[in-house]
């Protein structure tokens, strides 16, 4: 029982510690943005690493998930004589939700996990600790820019995604199966609501984009330095970034559309 | 040149993990010369260079460089600090998605504004210095160990360091590669007046260079001088170091239980 509490007691406290190392990070991160000494080129560089290399897989994975979502919202709607209400849901699943969720997923598994490999090796090969012998903060030179990447592209990268799902959802819906495309982008057009469904789902994925890639960035910094801790903290990325976006979108459902 | 040390420790404590590392660490580091810290592996030589440039804290004791107490200070001190430092790794520690050039060029490119043409000679100086201005195209991927050290090398003393420290430099270096090193330091030192901190387990090299030595173990300082007073030294434990015996002070077995413990007694 004694040896059960002190366990409990351990893990509470290593995981108070975590949390308070990884929000001295982020302010520190946050601190050096991006911008002097070379600092904007170090931020087009990761925007082109997580940003523009995460675009093939994002693109593709909202193509099929459109056309999924064509088909199934088809084979539903018709059943009620309702399959020109198509576009409407199509649009509207893939803002409010599957955009900003599945491109988080996707950003966690592709960028969040290179991102990690990264750092994680930087540090093993003293790369992070020579920068600092050299007098230059590894936070502002290697993580800061990581982290404004990430904000910046999640959002884009989501509304790329809604948009291409859209067009996948089209390709099925009316070219496919015959729905009449006026019906489909008219009854798209007057559910969609700027505020309410864009905003809010641009809201949620910057959200997304924050989380992943704090804690992708996070767990390479501090990740224990050898192969072993490499992967565990890689692994780590994906599972607590999944969680947290699951989570957190469920929350932000409840207050942005529940509501609350 | 100013007769005070570059680097003082005194009374240095350090301990991680519930394990006391250094306990009572004093050590005085002369300016413009090379010392060498000596000792064998595990007794925290590289911790020692980590208190020196601010990248670890000791739990009690102060560690001065130029005068300044490292630990006490703040960030943006500590950095400036460090710009009057080198430091070579041991891994060598190069931007892997940087070239050669680049490389050396990169705390020329951070910490000033100069002209690129200007940053191109420097660089190239440096280059020359180590013997691989040839090599400047060529990314860390395609150097032999050697050639990474040298390398590193040369990104260290980009900024014309006063200080500079090497952790290891001679560690799985080929017998060539070793004496190039040993000739870089030694006319590194010569010619650009650098206080040099030299962190290895190899004797004879380092002894050939060193103007001083100490030599570390069970966390203190157990003898220190000039090379050909550390080979006189009295202790038995500095002698088994030097001379490389298996068995002496330092057990050649590890702390163990009882034979009779783990194979029973027999015959």
């Amino acid at each position: 029982m004694t040896d059960a509490l002190a366990r409990l007691g351990r893990y509470g406290l290593t995981l108070l510690s975590t949390w308070g190392r990884a929000g001295l990070f982020l302010s520190g991160a946050l601190w050096g943005a991006p911008g002097q000494n070379g600092g904007f080129r170090l931020l087009v560089k990761q925007l082109y690493a997580i940003g523009v290399l995460s675009l093939a897989i994002v693109v593709v994975s909202g193509l099929f998930i459109g056309m999924v979502l064509g088909l199934q919202g088809y084979t539903i709607l018709s059943d009620y004589g309702s399959e020109e209400a198509i576009g409407q849901m199509i649009a509207l699943t893939l803002v409010r939700e599957l955009g900003p969720v599945v491109t988080a997923l996707l950003f966690a598994g592709r960028a969040g996990s290179a991102l990690t490999a990264e750092i994680g090796l930087m540090k093993a090969t003293e790369q992070l600790a020579s920068l600092e012998m050299m007098g230059v903060d590894p936070l502002r030179r290697v993580a800061a820019p990581r982290l404004w990447a990430g904000f910046i592209a999640m959002p884009v990268l989501a509304m790329i995604f809604s948009a291409v799902g859209i067009w996948g959802g089209m390709l099925v819906g009316v070219d496919w199966l015959g729905v009449y495309a006026g019906s489909f982008w008219s009854s798209m057009q007057s559910s969609v609501a700027f505020l309410d469904d864009v905003v809010n789902g641009l809201i949620k994925s910057l959200v997304f984009g924050v989380v992943c890639s704090w804690i992708a960035v996070f767990q390479g910094y501090d990740c224990v330095p050898t192969s072993a801790g490499i992967s565990a903290a890689t692994t780590r990325t994906v599972v607590y970034s999944s969680l947290a976006v699951l989570g957190l979108d469920f929350v932000l459902t409840a207050v942005m559309f529940g509501g609350f | 040149m100013d007769p005070s040390p570059h680097i003082v420790l005194e009374d240095v404590v350090f301990a991680r993990n519930g394990r006391t590392i250094f306990d009572g660490v004093s050590l005085s580091i002369p300016r413009g010369r090379i010392s060498a810290i000596m000792g064998p592996s595990g007794t925290g030589k590289t911790t020692l260079l980590k208190m020196i440039g601010g990248q670890l804290k000791p739990s009690s004791g102060r560690v001065l460089v130029d005068g300044e107490e490292v630990p006490k200070l703040g960030r943006k001190a500590l950095y400036r600090l460090r710009e009057t430092m080198g430091m070579l790794f041991q891994s060598g520690a190069l931007f892997t998605d940087l070239s050669v050039f680049e490389n050396v060029a990169f705390p020329l490119r951070v910490h000033t504004r100069l002209p690129d043409d200007m940053i191109r000679d420097i660089v190239l100086m440096k280059l020359e210095a180590v013997g691989l201005r040839g090599a400047r195209d060529l990314m860390p991927a395609e150097l032999s160990g050697g050639m990474t050290r040298r390398v590193a090398l040369a990104r260290s003393i980009a900024l014309d360091p006063a200080l500079i420290m090497y952790d290891e430099p001679f560690a799985g270096q080929d017998p060539i590669a070793m004496g190039v090193l040993v000739k870089l330091i030694r006319d590194l030192n010569r010619t650009m007046g650098l206080t040099s901190v030299l962190v290895s387990h190899d004797v004879p090299e380092s002894f050939s260079i060193c103007h001083h030595a100490f030599i570390i173990a069970d966390g203190r300082v157990i003898g220190e001088g000039t090379p050909d007073e550390l080979r006189q030294h009295g202790s038995e434990q500095v002698q088994q170091f030097l001379q490389g015996q298996p068995d002496g002070p330092v057990p050649f077995h590890y702390p163990a239980p009882d034979r009779v413990t783990d194979w029973g007694d027999v015959q």
